[in-house]
């Protein structure tokens, strides 16, 4: 079982690295929460799946073959945690796309490459300046 | 006691719960913003109070035993980093009260440098494996949401390339996590330390941490792994990319001070190869700064740079080389948020941060050009100030143990800042502004800004010139690092290994 399981784990870590290396933004985010999900399968197998009861203890019974919890507890965690993150990498990339025209990992380097815009200072918080708005224009027209 | 070992994360996550529960009435957020970060400030300088006369605190939370809880420690380094993060949190949030701009995104602002509080604050104080990794993700979730705070082309973009490879280095640090528990069956630091410090770690279980340090490295933006760093920290909001450059690499840096002189407290193997990637790390960064052309850039390859010492420091393992490393990291802190405060203002004073497009600032506020010289010459080594001592003692530790060519480099280091340095003298203040000096703007609604920069420029002085007992405490954290008895205590008293 924990061999099947570390192969599936290697398996997906394998396709989440490949679909990182991709020029494409949708293909790099999805091969992040990929990865993600062979990280966390992997860190249940590294806890081995002995037991096959709920690690349960009642006032009255203690299971005789108990699983693991910490690896799950673990796991719980870090689906939670992948779970938010991959929300927010993908409305970032729904921006960066949609708004922004931004579909490749060179566009963002070159994007991020310009130099700085003039405006009272860099970066100051007052929502899209006009240059993007004609940006996003001409990418869509 | 346990109130306040824990204070440092409760009181970022109650400013931040209380922000949010004020979230329509966009003052009174920045009341509390600045009032929780105050108090931060304060339960720092209490810990350091208390770390400095050698009380290290510890707690197991929930009243689980260690190994099955999860252990807090505080002792002279943790204390002094959550003391740095909350005077780089007052100062950030003092900067973030401008007037102008969407109002919304000005709130939330303050709502998320909490957040991003909280889980720095978590890392420097925890002594669990595991729960480090959530600390980690909380700061990053906080970070995420302030690069890409108020949106723009530029700026998503570069959110893109900060949140990618950051998800990848944390996704290393969870594999790692993982291995290491399957290898050793703990994810408690005091224990692993037991363990390794004994040469009964298995291969499975050095491989596991040495992976985990990549991910650190990845964090702290060492050589070979540095790239995300100098290609998204420009495009955030000044205050943002100031923290930022004060914090964020640092907790990485934190992290592999505390597991290396945990785990492996003589030096071996990892130490030479932290030694060739320190120097790697001081040279590249500042050559590469060498090559840019606005404020932010080149201060950010900059971090690159200097992180480079604090590893050198480490690396070496002696005492004095680790009380370096600790001296450079609360000076670097201090100094390099100063600078990206200072960047911010004279950009907005003059109109861009293209060194070509700026200028005329030393005629039209000579307070500003004073305010930069003293962290920019701090950051190149120039004493009195702090960075000398920093880099004196560290090339004095490299020399101690034959390290000639470490030493070398370093100094080499010191003499490119001061060139980069000077060149955004020459470019910012001297010379005159291309579009003549009725382009230069005063600024109003800042003052916030001017008294994060005063004072922050203030505690550069002062550890420069104190630096006596800022050293003394520095050499006794690397004292406590080298034999972390709280970390042990806790397994110990379980009867232990």
């Amino acid at each position: 079982m924990e061999l099947l399981a570390a192969l599936t784990a290697g398996g997906l870590a394998g396709i989440g690295m490949w679909l990182l290396l991709d020029r494409n933004l949708i293909r790099v985010v999805l091969g992040v929460a990929i990865l993600g999900n062979a990280i966390n399968l992997g860190v249940l197998t590294a806890g081995r799946f002995a037991g096959d009861e709920a690690a349960f203890v009642t006032a009255t019974t203690v299971p005789a073959d108990p699983a693991n919890p910490l690896p799950q507890a673990l796991v719980l965690t870090a689906i939670v945690i992948g779970f938010g993150l991959f929300a927010f990498a993908l409305a970032v990339l729904k921006s960066v796309r949609e708004s922004h025209g931004i579909t490749t990992t060179d566009s963002v380097t070159e994007v991020t490459e310009e130099p700085a815009p003039d405006v009272d200072e860099p970066g100051f918080p007052s929502g899209q300046d006009d240059e993007d708005r004609v940006h996003a224009r001409g990418r869509k027209g | 006691m346990n109130a306040l070992i824990v204070a440092p994360v409760v009181v970022p996550l109650l400013t931040l719960l209380l922000g949010i529960t004020f979230r329509p009435r966009h003052a009174m957020v920045k009341a509390i913003s600045v009032v929780g970060a105050i108090v931060l400030v304060l339960v720092g300088l209490r810990l350091v109070v208390l770390a400095g006369a050698d009380v290290v605190l510890a707690a197991q939370l929930g009243g689980w035993q260690a190994p099955y809880g999860i252990n807090l420690v505080i002792d002279r380094l943790s204390a002094a980093m959550v003391a740095i993060t909350g005077v780089i949190g007052l100062a950030t949030v003092l900067y973030g009260m401008v007037r102008e701009g969407d109002p919304d995104v000005l709130r939330n602002f303050h709502l998320f440098v909490h957040g991003l509080l909280a889980g720095v604050c978590g890392a420097f104080i925890t002594a669990d494996v595991f729960n480090l990794y959530v600390w980690f993700e909380v700061l990053l979730i906080g970070s995420f949401a302030l690069i890409a705070l108020g949106g723009g082309r530029r700026r998503l973009a570069g959110t893109m390339t900060y949140l990618v490879l950051n998800l990848l280095a944390t996704l290393v640090f969870l594999l790692s996590a993982g291995l290491i528990y399957s290898a050793t069956g703990t994810l408690n630091m005091g224990e692993l330390g037991l363990i390794f410090r004994a040469g009964e770690a298995p291969p499975a279980a050095t491989l596991a941490v040495l992976m985990m340090l990549l991910s650190f490295a990845i964090k702290a933006a060492l050589f070979p792994v540095f790239g995300w760093l100098p290609a998204s920290y420009h495009v955030a909001w000044t205050p943002v990319s100031a923290l930022f450059a004060g914090l964020l690499t640092k907790v990485g840096v934190y992290a592999l001070i505390r597991l290396v002189t945990l785990m492996w407290p003589q030096y071996g193997d990892v130490h030479e190869v932290l030694l060739w990637v320190a120097c790697a790390t001081m040279l590249v960064g500042v050559l590469g700064a060498a090559a840019q052309n606005e404020v932010r850039r080149i201060l950010s390859f900059h971090i690159v740079s200097q992180v480079g010492y604090m590893i050198l420091g480490l690396a070496l393992a002696t005492p004095l080389a680790i009380a370096g490393a600790v001296f450079y990291l609360i000076h670097h802190i201090v100094v390099k948020a100063n600078l990206f405060f200072i960047g911010g203002l004279a950009a907005r004073l003059t109109g861009s941060e293209r060194l070509a497009a700026m200028g005329g600032l030393y005629a039209k506020a000579p307070w500003l050009a004073i305010l930069f010289a003293i962290p920019a010459l701090s950051l190149a080594g120039i004493p009195p100030l702090s960075g000398f001592w920093a880099k004196f003692v560290l090339v004095k530790a490299s020399l101690a143990d034959g390290f000639w060519w470490a030493a070398g480099v370093a100094l080499l280091t010191g003499i490119f800042t001061l060139l980069s340095m000077s060149k955004i003298w020459n470019e910012t203040f001297l010379k005159a502004h291309p579009k003549g000096e009725q382009a230069i703007r005063p600024v109003e609604g800042m003052r916030g800004a001017w008294w994060a920069i005063s004072s922050l420029a203030l505690l550069t002085v002062l550890i420069g010139l104190g630096a006596g007992p800022v050293m003394d405490y520095a050499i006794a954290a690397a004292g406590q690092l080298a034999e972390p008895a709280a970390y042990f205590e806790a397994i110990t008293h379980r009867g232990g290994r």
